[in-house]
């Protein structure tokens, strides 16, 4: 899977749990999920889940602190695939 | 009652209709929402019937957003959210979608057990140490309070927004609550209703106590006889029935169509002493209860038109005639006209007060009766009581002035409610 790949899948997830006064293209790799996506904390719970299956992934609760941003994201599952 | 309150909306998910056009043709014809499930049959149940609402795909779409739908495995929740909104929408009512909560408005939601598949899950994770992968939405699916927080945001409703529970009570309680809150003068508008989950999880500890109907599997619609001599038990249910009160004056200020007055109601519990216990209800306590309601309405027994029963389809059905008619002081020929949707909706246990309730006003928007079914052989011992001219056999055109209805639970507990027809 290409970087663009990954990213891309990783948008599509994102995408469902924008709120209605966020667009899809407002995700930029810069996006804070909570300050700029709007996405409360209960629905990143779930993005992390549908992170995980995915990517056949699977992320601990330190991950989950590390990822603000959508960039975060895409580190801590390229790391995650490279082990 | 302090205030006049009234019904101004109402909303149903039922067995046997989703809408209430629908709703209202089934009832017109006694068409039976009762069907085999084989999820039973593969699971070794003994009773494999049930009433359960055909909630199509893409019927969902129009009340949750894809997002709301992303691992929604709660079918109490989801009966309960259409028939919420559509009673909402029928008192011609909107969402507040302002930044102010609505203060005057609240909901009172009922149920028994919510969300029990998603309560599974939850427990297989569990149990396989992968509590992890819950996902942020199994609290608010399997909280009992779920339904009515979940209505509580889509409405924006700012007054009290709560669960009740009471075993087959419920719904009927659950409305008394809501009325009473505005006869009080602490809200204006509530939504009032209840939901019954479906499916094996809900439905296996009766099967197991033995008093659901096992030979009727392949005769679906002919099992849930209520008020019959052949009635082997009650077929179980599920679904969602609201309404919508409001107070008189509010109701008219902004011209609401108004259906019903609740004209007053009570509930109690027989204390599970005397022949009271967990499951069989105590007499004494069930006709206190009918004359408490009498006389909160401030009419006389004589005053009673018709009566929507409880009436299960178990063997206490003629005891629940033989309390009525104690608790009215009529008989034979001068009993109310009575009849049980049960017959042809199963018993939708919590969501059993709220869908008859619904029901039963519907006959004053129809002008009718509508019929019993499956009592063609009435039970003797009910027509040793009342005349069986009473249990109307096919839609009858006649509008009541006044209709009780009333609900009995496990756990000794009793809810009666007294309707009229408004006239303005």
């Amino acid at each position: 899977m290409t970087q663009k790949q990954r990213y891309e899948q990783l948008e599509n997830i994102i995408k469902v749990y924008l709120p209605e006064d966020v667009t899809v293209d407002q995700i930029a790799p810069e996006s804070h999920f909570m300050n700029e996506l709007n996405i409360n904390s209960a629905h990143l719970v779930d993005i992390v889940l549908d992170v995980e299956d995915a990517f056949d992934i699977r992320l601990e609760n330190e991950d989950m602190e590390q990822m603000q941003t959508v960039k975060d994201a895409v580190a801590i599952i390229d790391r995650k695939l490279a082990q | 009652m302090d205030r006049r309150v009234v019904v101004t909306g109402l909303g149903v998910c039922a067995p046997n209709g989703i809408c209430l056009k629908e709703f209202t043709q089934a009832l017109l014809e006694g068409r039976s929402g009762i069907r085999f499930q084989p999820e039973l049959r593969d699971l070794h149940f003994s009773c494999q019937i049930a009433g359960k609402p055909w909630v199509k795909e893409n019927m969902l779409n129009n009340y949750f957003t894809p997002l709301q739908l992303r691992g929604l495995n709660a079918s109490g929740l989801v009966y309960g959210v259409m028939a919420g909104m559509d009673a909402w929408k029928d008192a011609g009512l909107a969402s507040n979608t302002g930044e102010v909560p609505s203060w005057e408005r609240g909901i009172i939601f009922g149920t028994g057990l919510l969300g029990v598949d998603k309560f599974r899950e939850a427990i297989l994770h569990i149990d396989n140490k992968n509590v992890r992968r819950l996902g942020s939405t199994s609290v608010i699916q399997t909280m009992a309070s779920g339904i009515s927080a979940y209505l509580g945001g889509l409405l924006g409703t700012g007054n009290q927004v709560t669960t009740n529970s009471s075993a087959c009570t419920t719904g009927t309680e659950g409305i008394l609550m809501a009325a009473e809150r505005i006869a009080m003068g602490k809200a204006e508008v509530m939504l009032a209703g209840s939901c019954s989950d479906s499916g094996p999880y809900i439905w296996g500890g009766f099967d197991a106590m033995r008093i659901l109907p096992s030979g009727h599997n392949d005769t679906p619609a002919t099992a849930s006889r209520p008020m019959s001599a052949s009635a082997s038990g009650f077929v179980p249910g599920s679904g969602a029935g609201a309404l919508v009160l409001e107070s008189l004056e509010h109701a008219q200020k902004r011209g609401a169509k108004i259906y019903a007055e609740v004209l007053g109601g009570a509930v109690n519990s027989g204390g599970q002493v005397g022949e009271g216990s967990m499951t069989a209800p105590n007499s004494s306590a069930v006709r206190r209860c009918i004359q408490e309601a009498v006389r909160s309405a401030g009419i006389a027994a004589e005053d009673v038109d018709a009566i929507n029963g409880h009436l299960t389809a178990t063997t206490k059905d003629a005891l629940e005639i033989a309390n009525w008619s104690a608790a009215l002081g009529r008989a034979g020929a001068d009993f109310p006209y009575i009849n049980s949707f049960k017959g042809t909706m199963g018993h939708c246990l919590a969501a059993a007060g709220s869908l008859e309730s619904v029901a039963t006003l519907l006959q004053l928007e129809e002008g009718v009766l509508f019929k019993n079914v499956n009592c063609e052989d009435l039970h003797p011992e009910i027509t040793d009581i009342i005349a069986a001219h009473r249990i109307p056999q096919n839609t009858l055109p006649f509008r009541p002035n006044i209709i009780a209805k009333a609900s009995f639970g496990f756990g000794d507990v009793n809810a009666c409610l007294i309707f009229k027809g408004y006239k303005a």
